[in-house]
Protein backbone atom coordinates (compact mmCIF):
# COMPACT_ATOMS: atom_id res chain seq x y z
CA UNK A 1 0.00 0.00 0.00
CA UNK A 2 2.93 2.37 0.73
CA UNK A 3 4.34 1.67 -2.75
CA UNK A 4 0.89 2.38 -4.22
CA UNK A 5 0.73 5.77 -2.49
CA UNK A 6 4.31 6.69 -3.46
CA UNK A 7 3.75 5.59 -7.07
CA UNK A 8 0.49 7.54 -7.13
CA UNK A 9 2.24 10.65 -5.82
CA UNK A 10 4.88 10.30 -8.57
CA UNK A 11 2.06 10.13 -11.13
CA UNK A 12 0.52 13.24 -9.55
CA UNK A 13 3.89 14.99 -9.89
CA UNK A 14 4.22 13.96 -13.55
CA UNK A 15 0.79 15.28 -14.56
CA UNK A 16 1.51 18.50 -12.62
CA UNK A 17 4.70 19.08 -14.63
CA UNK A 18 2.73 18.63 -17.87
CA UNK A 19 0.18 21.23 -16.76
CA UNK A 20 2.77 23.70 -15.41
CA UNK A 21 5.07 23.62 -18.44
CA UNK A 22 2.87 22.66 -21.40
CA UNK A 23 -0.56 23.62 -20.09
CA UNK A 24 -2.00 20.22 -20.97
CA UNK A 25 -3.93 17.43 -19.32
CA UNK A 26 -2.00 14.13 -19.21
CA UNK A 27 -4.72 11.92 -20.66
CA UNK A 28 -2.93 8.98 -22.18
CA UNK A 29 -5.72 7.79 -24.48
CA UNK A 30 -6.20 11.35 -25.72
CA UNK A 31 -2.48 11.87 -26.35
CA UNK A 32 -2.25 8.57 -28.26
CA UNK A 33 -5.45 9.01 -30.30
CA UNK A 34 -4.37 12.58 -31.13
CA UNK A 35 -1.08 11.24 -32.47
CA UNK A 36 -3.07 8.96 -34.82
CA UNK A 37 -4.66 11.92 -36.61
CA UNK A 38 -2.49 12.92 -39.55
CA UNK A 39 -3.83 16.47 -39.49
CA UNK A 40 -2.59 17.23 -35.99
CA UNK A 41 0.36 19.60 -36.06
CA UNK A 42 1.44 18.71 -32.52
CA UNK A 43 2.58 15.18 -33.31
CA UNK A 44 6.11 15.56 -31.93
CA UNK A 45 5.31 16.14 -28.23
CA UNK A 46 2.73 13.34 -28.32
CA UNK A 47 5.25 10.97 -29.85
CA UNK A 48 7.94 11.94 -27.33
CA UNK A 49 5.51 11.47 -24.44
CA UNK A 50 4.84 7.91 -25.65
CA UNK A 51 8.58 7.36 -26.09
CA UNK A 52 9.05 8.61 -22.50
CA UNK A 53 6.52 6.04 -21.24
CA UNK A 54 8.36 3.21 -23.00
CA UNK A 55 11.76 4.50 -21.81
CA UNK A 56 10.35 4.52 -18.27
CA UNK A 57 9.31 0.91 -18.87
CA UNK A 58 12.87 0.01 -19.86
CA UNK A 59 14.19 1.61 -16.64
CA UNK A 60 11.57 -0.34 -14.63
CA UNK A 61 12.99 -3.59 -16.01
CA UNK A 62 16.19 -2.80 -14.09
CA UNK A 63 14.96 -1.06 -10.92
CA UNK A 64 11.57 -2.80 -10.46
CA UNK A 65 11.66 -6.07 -12.45
CA UNK A 66 8.45 -7.42 -10.89
CA UNK A 67 6.55 -4.71 -12.81
CA UNK A 68 5.91 -6.99 -15.77
CA UNK A 69 5.47 -10.37 -14.13
CA UNK A 70 2.45 -12.28 -15.32
CA UNK A 71 0.21 -13.83 -12.70
CA UNK A 72 -3.01 -13.49 -14.71
CA UNK A 73 -4.35 -16.91 -15.59
CA UNK A 74 -6.67 -17.92 -18.37
CA UNK A 75 -5.68 -15.15 -20.76
CA UNK A 76 -5.18 -15.93 -24.45
CA UNK A 77 -3.99 -13.51 -27.14
CA UNK A 78 -7.63 -13.29 -28.27
CA UNK A 79 -8.51 -11.95 -24.83
CA UNK A 80 -5.81 -9.28 -25.06
CA UNK A 81 -6.98 -8.36 -28.57
CA UNK A 82 -10.62 -8.09 -27.47
CA UNK A 83 -9.73 -6.03 -24.39
CA UNK A 84 -7.41 -3.74 -26.36
CA UNK A 85 -10.07 -3.05 -28.99
CA UNK A 86 -12.71 -2.19 -26.35
CA UNK A 87 -10.23 0.08 -24.51
CA UNK A 88 -9.29 1.92 -27.72
CA UNK A 89 -12.86 2.32 -28.96
CA UNK A 90 -14.29 3.22 -25.54
CA UNK A 91 -11.65 5.77 -24.54
CA UNK A 92 -12.03 7.81 -27.74
CA UNK A 93 -15.85 7.66 -27.54
CA UNK A 94 -15.79 8.59 -23.83
CA UNK A 95 -12.98 11.16 -24.18
CA UNK A 96 -10.62 9.65 -21.63
CA UNK A 97 -9.22 6.83 -19.56
CA UNK A 98 -7.87 6.27 -16.06
CA UNK A 99 -5.30 9.08 -16.38
CA UNK A 100 -7.39 11.76 -18.10
CA UNK A 101 -10.67 11.21 -16.26
CA UNK A 102 -9.48 9.32 -13.19
CA UNK A 103 -6.46 11.38 -12.14
CA UNK A 104 -6.52 14.73 -13.97
CA UNK A 105 -10.30 15.13 -14.20
CA UNK A 106 -11.05 14.24 -10.59
CA UNK A 107 -8.25 16.57 -9.43
CA UNK A 108 -9.98 19.39 -11.35
CA UNK A 109 -13.31 18.33 -9.77
CA UNK A 110 -14.77 17.82 -13.26
CA UNK A 111 -18.25 16.31 -12.88
CA UNK A 112 -17.93 14.61 -16.28
CA UNK A 113 -14.71 12.89 -15.19
CA UNK A 114 -16.06 11.87 -11.78
CA UNK A 115 -19.08 10.24 -13.46
CA UNK A 116 -16.94 8.64 -16.20
CA UNK A 117 -14.62 7.18 -13.53
CA UNK A 118 -17.55 5.72 -11.58
CA UNK A 119 -18.94 4.22 -14.81
CA UNK A 120 -15.68 2.61 -15.97
CA UNK A 121 -14.91 1.19 -12.53
CA UNK A 122 -18.47 -0.23 -12.34
CA UNK A 123 -18.14 -1.82 -15.78
CA UNK A 124 -14.63 -3.03 -14.91
CA UNK A 125 -16.14 -4.85 -11.93
CA UNK A 126 -18.88 -6.28 -14.17
CA UNK A 127 -16.24 -7.37 -16.70
CA UNK A 128 -14.27 -9.25 -14.02
CA UNK A 129 -17.50 -10.90 -12.84
CA UNK A 130 -18.21 -12.07 -16.41
CA UNK A 131 -14.58 -13.16 -16.82
CA UNK A 132 -14.75 -15.29 -13.67
CA UNK A 133 -18.12 -16.76 -14.68
CA UNK A 134 -16.73 -17.79 -18.08
CA UNK A 135 -13.17 -18.75 -17.18
CA UNK A 136 -13.02 -19.43 -13.47
CA UNK A 137 -10.13 -17.50 -11.92
CA UNK A 138 -8.83 -14.03 -12.81
CA UNK B 1 11.34 22.16 -25.39
CA UNK B 2 7.68 21.16 -24.99
CA UNK B 3 8.54 17.79 -26.49
CA UNK B 4 11.38 17.36 -24.01
CA UNK B 5 8.99 18.08 -21.13
CA UNK B 6 6.51 15.58 -22.62
CA UNK B 7 9.28 12.96 -22.74
CA UNK B 8 10.22 13.59 -19.09
CA UNK B 9 6.56 13.52 -18.00
CA UNK B 10 6.07 10.21 -19.83
CA UNK B 11 9.16 8.74 -18.20
CA UNK B 12 8.23 9.87 -14.67
CA UNK B 13 4.62 8.74 -15.19
CA UNK B 14 5.86 5.29 -16.23
CA UNK B 15 8.02 4.98 -13.10
CA UNK B 16 5.00 5.93 -10.98
CA UNK B 17 2.87 3.27 -12.68
CA UNK B 18 5.54 0.61 -12.20
CA UNK B 19 6.32 1.42 -8.56
CA UNK B 20 2.62 1.55 -7.67
CA UNK B 21 1.95 -1.90 -9.16
CA UNK B 22 -0.37 -0.66 -11.91
CA UNK B 23 1.62 -2.42 -14.65
CA UNK B 24 0.79 -5.76 -13.00
CA UNK B 25 -2.46 -6.96 -14.50
CA UNK B 26 -3.37 -9.12 -11.49
CA UNK B 27 -3.18 -6.05 -9.21
CA UNK B 28 -5.61 -4.11 -11.40
CA UNK B 29 -7.93 -7.08 -11.89
CA UNK B 30 -7.69 -7.72 -8.17
CA UNK B 31 -9.04 -4.21 -7.53
CA UNK B 32 -11.95 -4.82 -9.90
CA UNK B 33 -12.57 -8.25 -8.30
CA UNK B 34 -14.74 -6.54 -5.72
CA UNK B 35 -16.60 -9.72 -4.80
CA UNK B 36 -13.45 -11.86 -4.67
CA UNK B 37 -10.11 -11.27 -2.94
CA UNK B 38 -10.16 -7.49 -3.23
CA UNK B 39 -6.81 -5.73 -3.81
CA UNK B 40 -7.14 -2.08 -2.77
CA UNK B 41 -3.80 -0.83 -4.15
CA UNK B 42 -5.52 1.09 -6.95
CA UNK B 43 -7.32 3.19 -4.33
CA UNK B 44 -3.91 4.15 -2.92
CA UNK B 45 -2.56 5.08 -6.37
CA UNK B 46 -5.57 7.25 -7.16
CA UNK B 47 -5.47 8.84 -3.70
CA UNK B 48 -1.74 9.61 -3.98
CA UNK B 49 -2.04 11.07 -7.47
CA UNK B 50 -5.17 13.11 -6.75
CA UNK B 51 -3.81 14.38 -3.41
CA UNK B 52 -0.76 15.83 -5.18
CA UNK B 53 -2.46 17.04 -8.34
CA UNK B 54 -5.51 18.66 -6.78
CA UNK B 55 -3.13 20.93 -4.81
CA UNK B 56 -0.76 21.66 -7.70
CA UNK B 57 -3.72 22.22 -10.05
CA UNK B 58 -5.09 24.90 -7.71
CA UNK B 59 -1.79 26.81 -7.73
CA UNK B 60 -0.91 26.30 -11.40
CA UNK B 61 -4.34 27.57 -12.48
CA UNK B 62 -3.65 30.86 -10.70
CA UNK B 63 -1.17 31.59 -13.50
CA UNK B 64 -2.42 33.20 -16.70
CA UNK B 65 -0.52 30.71 -18.85
CA UNK B 66 1.78 27.68 -18.55
CA UNK B 67 5.55 28.24 -18.61
CA UNK B 68 6.07 27.16 -22.24
CA UNK B 69 2.80 28.19 -23.94
CA UNK B 70 0.48 31.16 -24.03
CA UNK B 71 -2.61 29.30 -22.86
CA UNK B 72 -3.88 26.25 -21.00
CA UNK B 73 -5.51 23.44 -23.01
CA UNK B 74 -8.09 22.15 -20.55
CA UNK B 75 -11.21 20.20 -21.52
CA UNK B 76 -14.22 22.50 -21.73
CA UNK B 77 -17.10 20.02 -22.18
CA UNK B 78 -19.53 19.99 -19.26
CA UNK B 79 -22.44 17.86 -20.45
CA UNK B 80 -23.02 14.31 -19.33
CA UNK B 81 -24.05 12.70 -22.61
CA UNK B 82 -24.51 9.24 -24.07
CA UNK B 83 -21.02 9.35 -25.63
CA UNK B 84 -19.36 9.83 -22.24
CA UNK B 85 -21.40 7.11 -20.52
CA UNK B 86 -21.26 4.55 -23.33
CA UNK B 87 -17.54 5.21 -23.94
CA UNK B 88 -16.69 4.83 -20.25
CA UNK B 89 -18.75 1.61 -20.08
CA UNK B 90 -17.02 0.06 -23.12
CA UNK B 91 -13.61 1.14 -21.79
CA UNK B 92 -14.45 -0.38 -18.39
CA UNK B 93 -15.35 -3.73 -19.96
CA UNK B 94 -12.03 -3.88 -21.83
CA UNK B 95 -10.06 -2.64 -18.81
CA UNK B 96 -11.55 -5.30 -16.55
CA UNK B 97 -11.12 -8.13 -19.05
CA UNK B 98 -7.32 -7.75 -19.28
CA UNK B 99 -6.48 -5.50 -16.31
CA UNK B 100 -4.72 -3.08 -18.64
CA UNK B 101 -5.51 0.55 -19.42
CA UNK B 102 -3.67 2.68 -22.01
CA UNK B 103 -0.82 3.96 -19.81
CA UNK B 104 0.33 0.65 -18.30
CA UNK B 105 -0.22 -1.01 -21.70
CA UNK B 106 2.26 1.30 -23.42
CA UNK B 107 4.78 1.18 -20.54
CA UNK B 108 4.61 -2.64 -20.64
CA UNK B 109 5.67 -2.72 -24.30
CA UNK B 110 9.17 -2.33 -22.80
CA UNK B 111 8.83 -5.83 -21.31
CA UNK B 112 8.99 -7.31 -24.81
CA UNK B 113 6.04 -9.60 -24.00
CA UNK B 114 3.82 -10.29 -26.99
CA UNK B 115 0.59 -9.97 -24.97
CA UNK B 116 1.17 -6.23 -24.57
CA UNK B 117 1.97 -5.77 -28.26
CA UNK B 118 -1.33 -7.51 -29.10
CA UNK B 119 -3.19 -5.33 -26.60
CA UNK B 120 -1.75 -2.00 -27.81
CA UNK B 121 -2.07 -2.88 -31.52
CA UNK B 122 -5.74 -3.75 -30.91
CA UNK B 123 -6.22 -0.55 -28.91
CA UNK B 124 -4.90 1.51 -31.83
CA UNK B 125 -7.24 -0.39 -34.17
CA UNK B 126 -10.16 0.33 -31.81
CA UNK B 127 -9.31 4.05 -31.84
CA UNK B 128 -9.02 4.14 -35.63
CA UNK B 129 -12.26 2.17 -36.11
CA UNK B 130 -14.10 4.62 -33.87
CA UNK B 131 -12.70 7.61 -35.76
CA UNK B 132 -13.67 5.99 -39.07
CA UNK B 133 -17.23 5.21 -37.90
CA UNK B 134 -17.61 8.72 -36.51
CA UNK B 135 -16.42 10.35 -39.73
CA UNK B 136 -18.95 8.27 -41.73
CA UNK B 137 -21.79 9.20 -39.36
CA UNK B 138 -21.02 12.89 -39.67
CA UNK B 139 -21.40 12.84 -43.45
Amino acid sequence: MVEALIGGAIIGLAVSLMLLFNGRVTGISGIVSGALSITKSDFSWRFLFILGLITGGVILRFIHPESFQSLSQNMSYYDYALAGFLVGFGTVLGSGCTSGHGVCGISRLSVRSIIATMVFITFGVISVLIFKAVKGEI
Amino acid sequence: MKSLIAFIVGLVFALGLGISGMTQTHVVKGFLDLFGSWNMNLVGVMAGAIAIHSVTFYFIKKRNSPLLDNKFYLPTAKNIDKRLLLGAAIFGLGWGWAGICPGPGIVSLASGQLRFVVFIASMLVGMLVFKFVESKLKK
